[in-house]
């Protein structure tokens, strides 16, 4: 069998260094073409008309102005009367017009008839959510009764994170055209290789009549798997429109309301240990919602999953607001919040340093070598020790504080597979059903390619975004670079092989005795012995080579090429001023370790763009609603608030790149990056202002309240 | 987070209306009424000021005219992306927040999306289309790659433009400066680790011709 491992660390060439996105010129000039830019011609507008009304049965719908108006050329109805509306922004009913003014002129002349029925759209008092409330068991490990009563110290705390959403710049849609034997289909999606599948299915066509194609998208963070309803109906609108390509895209209040939310997660929680910081036991009681279906459930406590006495309580409370979606690193951040925020508190009721606690009860986390580690040196860097002072210590208007965020994630490979072609003008074509949502994936692989192939970035030409390649997983849950990564390195090994064989007689050596570098390909120990990259290919006669590749996430990790488990730890410095309540970032550091980089320089950026959505979730970002309307308030980015330049602070990004974490093989980054920074701003808000602010996002109104409480107490 | 763009509410505009959410007219969602601003706009409108039907205008886009039939509520942004595939500039929030759609405009930077295509006549329009021709970078998109100022590059165009008009009024700005005059735009990836960088970068760039 080939072999496949990774080249050593120090033999590299091409990976492992800070090459700049390949895309990156084509995005920085406006020339990118994303769905939204697909104007094709003959092109119509779609429009969606939505619901009022969080909970509500449909009773009539009338369309006759809407059909009058001059240039709309299909109208849909989507939720018919009869259907029940179980939130705000359901869709009702679509329209397709020569225009987009027109489409939404066309909605608005829609007349539909409600009855409108209760609603709940509000969960952060358990209290008041009655039947809403699905108790999900108690989990209980040890004895936590006795080791509450026999610890030296107990802490309880109440802690939220509200429901946010993912607020794609680019929002969800396509442009689609129902052609005779074929739909063409340009989604802004994670999923190139399946989501051409998902449509059909909605549609009731056979797969092979969908073809996608999606070179950029803007943004997804886990919100862009599936076709969604708005993409058959446009699809519908195109058909009904005589296959015209008909563009729907989202407007951004509908983005905001119904594409997709992470849950929120709220709890009580006890802790029980001893003087030295040791901690003995763990009580939770947590509540969370994601929508009608419910919420995710965090796994508490989190990191620390060994504590020995536990009893967890979870209750999903179902309302009438948008479903969730995956969110970056799904249940991950809220559990990690929710867990350092116990921690920390414990750790300042026992007047010990949470630097010091995180540290001692690594014990009790699945890679105590590993997080201790990266503590260590993520104090180093944010200059824990020399400013550490506890928070009954701190005087002034504007006091500092230092915080602590943990994580971990899995991040192996998904399925993949990659074919790669050699011409015989020696180009190189490679060519994967994935896609590229801003990770760098298309330089990543690039890399990847040419470090195999013995070539230059310029001499291979990456094809993504296209379900007509060979298949790929959708990018979600950090598998996409384990995954891609690695079935590109089969798919390289095994063409050089072919290579190989019609080169070799020429050189008057076996196939195994050669090697590719520097564009050359070249007998091992012998470089003298070599023939120039092209004039090899011209060895192959006039067919292509062409190779294929497969990660196979059962078999890959005994292979070797990607594997999970990634750590991290986070520490905030923040500012709060506690005459305004105003808290500001001063630093956030990250110490992450994603096994073996491809990409320092991009890894870096998407862990810092990681640090800024947890600085927004941490401090501005919430999703609002209303109980008296159902609707959701703030459903614009005027104040569904988003972090703006002069926000995040300073930002320090150190990669864990170390021969131990290279060896492990490639493993995904996009989530284990984005989960510790709301933990580590909350806990730094709190050893400055010496109190919790029970809730994320740290308003201003909020700072303010923990503070008047404290002196009300 | 203060803007230091000039929103066409800054203006006179020369149409009767103050607000594009509104001129937009059936545009606006009723979700977007339900704030107070909108609501007591909505009233104080009547239907009769609506105008409606195309109207041919000539628009001066990077030194070219282009001749483009839009209806009075169509957006400058809309006008461009929708009509002259010209989309480079972005929708995002498309109601003046998030600067995804920033062009300049009469030598001021602006939100492609609260400028309205008629007010826009006779004045000169630069996009990013213009900034390079094809196959070159201009120096600021150059930087923005250098510095890896972009993920999904969504916003990135927006940034650019905003960029290049701050530079173009401050050729040797500072850090804070640069904090400023990119607060009128939002990246939801997270792209601002670099993009001091590239912005002092750039400068330097442009200066050195």
């Amino acid at each position: 069998m080939a072999d496949y491992k990774w080249p050593p660390m120090d033999k590299r060439r091409v990976m492992g260094k800070r090459i700049a996105r390949l895309d990156g010129p084509m995005k920085s000039s406006g020339r990118a073409k994303y769905p939204s830019d697909m104007n094709r011609s003959d092109l119509l507008f779609g429009a969606l008309l939505t619901s009022p009304h969080a909970h509500a049965k449909v009773t009539g719908i009338d369309l006759t102005a809407a059909k009058a108006i001059k240039g709309v050329t299909a109208i849909r109805v989507i939720s018919g009367p009869g259907t029940e509306i179980q939130w705000a922004g359901t869709e009702v009913a679509a329209v397709s017009a020569v225009t987009e003014e027109i489409a939404r002129d066309a909605v608005k002349a829609i007349k539909v008839t409600y009855e409108v029925l209760p609603h709940l759209v509000k969960e952060d008092n358990l209290a008041k959510v009655g039947a809403r409330a699905k108790a999900a068991g108690e989990q209980v490990t040890g004895d936590p009764d006795k080791a509450f009563a026999e610890a030296d110290a107990k802490t309880a705390g109440d802690y939220g994170i509200p429901v946010i959403t993912h607020c794609c710049l680019e929002p969800h849609g396509s442009v689609v055209a129902w052609g005779k034997d074929k739909i063409d289909f340009w989604p802004s999606t994670q999923a190139v290789s399946t989501v051409g599948g998902d449509l059909a299915k909605m549609l009731e066509l056979p797969a092979t009549q969908v073809h996608v194609d999606c070179q950029y998208m803007g943004g997804g963070f886990g919100a862009k798997f599936p076709a969604d309803r708005w993409g058959a109906e446009a699809a519908r609108l195109s058909k009904e429109s005589g296959g015209r390509p008909v563009k729907m895209f989202l407007d951004r209040a509908t983005e905001l309301t119904i594409a997709g939310v992470r849950p929120s997660h709220f709890a009580k929680i006890k802790v029980a240990g001893k003087k030295d910081g040791t901690i003995t036991g763990w009580q939770s009681e947590s509540w969370a919602t994601g929508g009608i279906g419910g919420g995710g459930m965090a796994p508490l406590p989190y990191v620390f999953t060994n504590i020995p006495n536990r009893r967890m309580n979870h209750t999903q409370v179902s309302l009438n607001t948008g479903p969730a979606r995956a969110w970056r690193a799904p249940n991950h951040p809220q559990a990690s919040f929710l867990t350092c925020a116990a921690i920390t508190d414990f750790a300042d009721a026992i007047k010990m340093d949470p630097y010091e606690v995180f540290f001692k009860n690594a014990a009790v986390s699945a890679r105590p070598e590993t997080y201790r580690k990266q503590l260590a040196k993520a104090a180093e860097l944010i200059d824990w020790k020399k400013k550490y002072t506890h928070g009954a210590q701190k005087t002034g208007t504007l006091r500092r504080g230092l915080g602590i965020g943990i994580a971990t994630w899995g991040g192996a490979g998904h399925a993949s597979k990659c074919k790669i072609t050699i011409h015989p003008d020696g180009t190189v074509e490679v060519e994967l059903g994935s896609q590229d949502i801003g990770t760098a994936t298309r330089t990543c692989i690039t890399q990847v390619a040419a470090e195999t192939l013995g070539l230059p970035m310029s001499g291979v030409k990456v094809k993504l975004g296209d379900n007509s390649y060979p298949p790929s997983g959708p990018s979600g849950g950090s598998t996409t670079i384990g995954g891609v990564s690695s079935s590109t390195r089969k798919a390289a090994v095994n063409a050089l092989e072919k290579l190989f064989e019609k080169v070799a007689p020429s050189l008057g050596v076996t196939p195994d005795q050669l090697e590719a570098d520097d564009s050359r390909v070249v007998v091992k120990g012998n470089p003298a012995k070599a023939m120039s990259w092209k004039q090899a290919c011209q060895k192959m006669g006039p067919t292509p080579i062409s190779e294929m590749g497969e990660n196979e996430p059962r078999t890959a990790a005994r292979e070797g090429l990607n594997t999970q488990g990634a750590s991290g730890i986070q520490m905030a410095e923040v500012e709060v001023d506690i005459e305004t309540g105003v808290v500001r970032i001063i630093e956030v550091v990250a110490v992450q370790d994603c096994g073996l980089v491809v990409n320092p320089k991009t890894a870096e950026s998407q862990v810092a763009g990681a640090m800024i959505m947890s600085v927004c979730s941490a401090l501005m970002e919430e999703r609002i609603t209303d109980q008296t309307t159902g609707r959701v308030l703030n459903a614009d980015m005027e104040f569904y608030k988003l972090a703006g330049l002069p926000d995040v602070g300073k930002l320090t990004v150190h990669m864990d790149i170390t021969p131990e974490h290279d060896a492990r093989g490639i493993i995904g980054l996009g989530e284990p990056c984005a989960i510790g920074g709301i933990a580590a701003i909350a806990n730094a808000a709190a050893n400055a202002l010496g109190v919790r602010v029970p809730m994320v996002p740290l308003t201003p109104e909020r700072v303010l309240a923990a503070l008047a409480n404290r002196r009300n107490a | 987070m203060s803007s230091s763009k000039e929103k066409p509410k800054d203006r006179q505009p020369k149409s009767a209306f103050s607000r594009r959410s509104w001129l937009q007219g059936a545009g606006v969602s009723g979700s977007v009424l339900t704030t107070g601003l909108l609501a007591e706009e909505a009233q104080a409108q009547t239907a009769a000021n609506v105008m409606s039907g195309e109207v041919e205008i000539t628009l001066d886009i990077n030194g070219k005219k282009r001749s483009v039939k839009v209806e009075p509520r169509v957006t400058l942004l809309d006008a461009l992306r929708n009509r002259l595939d010209m989309t480079g500039a972005k929708r995002v929030c498309d109601r003046g927040t998030c600067g995804a759609c920033t062009v300049i405009v009469g030598g001021k930077v602006m939100y492609g999306c609260s400028v309205l295509a008629v007010d826009a006549v006779g004045k000169p329009i630069q996009t990013i289309e213009g900034l390079a021709p094809e196959g070159q970078l201009h120096p600021v998109s150059k930087a923005f790659v250098n510095h890896d100022a972009q993920q999904c590059g969504y916003c990135t165009p927006g940034f650019i433009m905003a960029t290049k008009g701050f530079l173009d009024r401050n050729p040797n700005p500072t850090t804070e400066q640069i904090d400023k005059a990119l607060s009128g735009n939002l990246c939801r990836c997270g792209t601002y680790m670099g993009m001091k960088a590239a912005v002092l970068e750039a400068a330097k760039e442009i200066k050195n011709g």
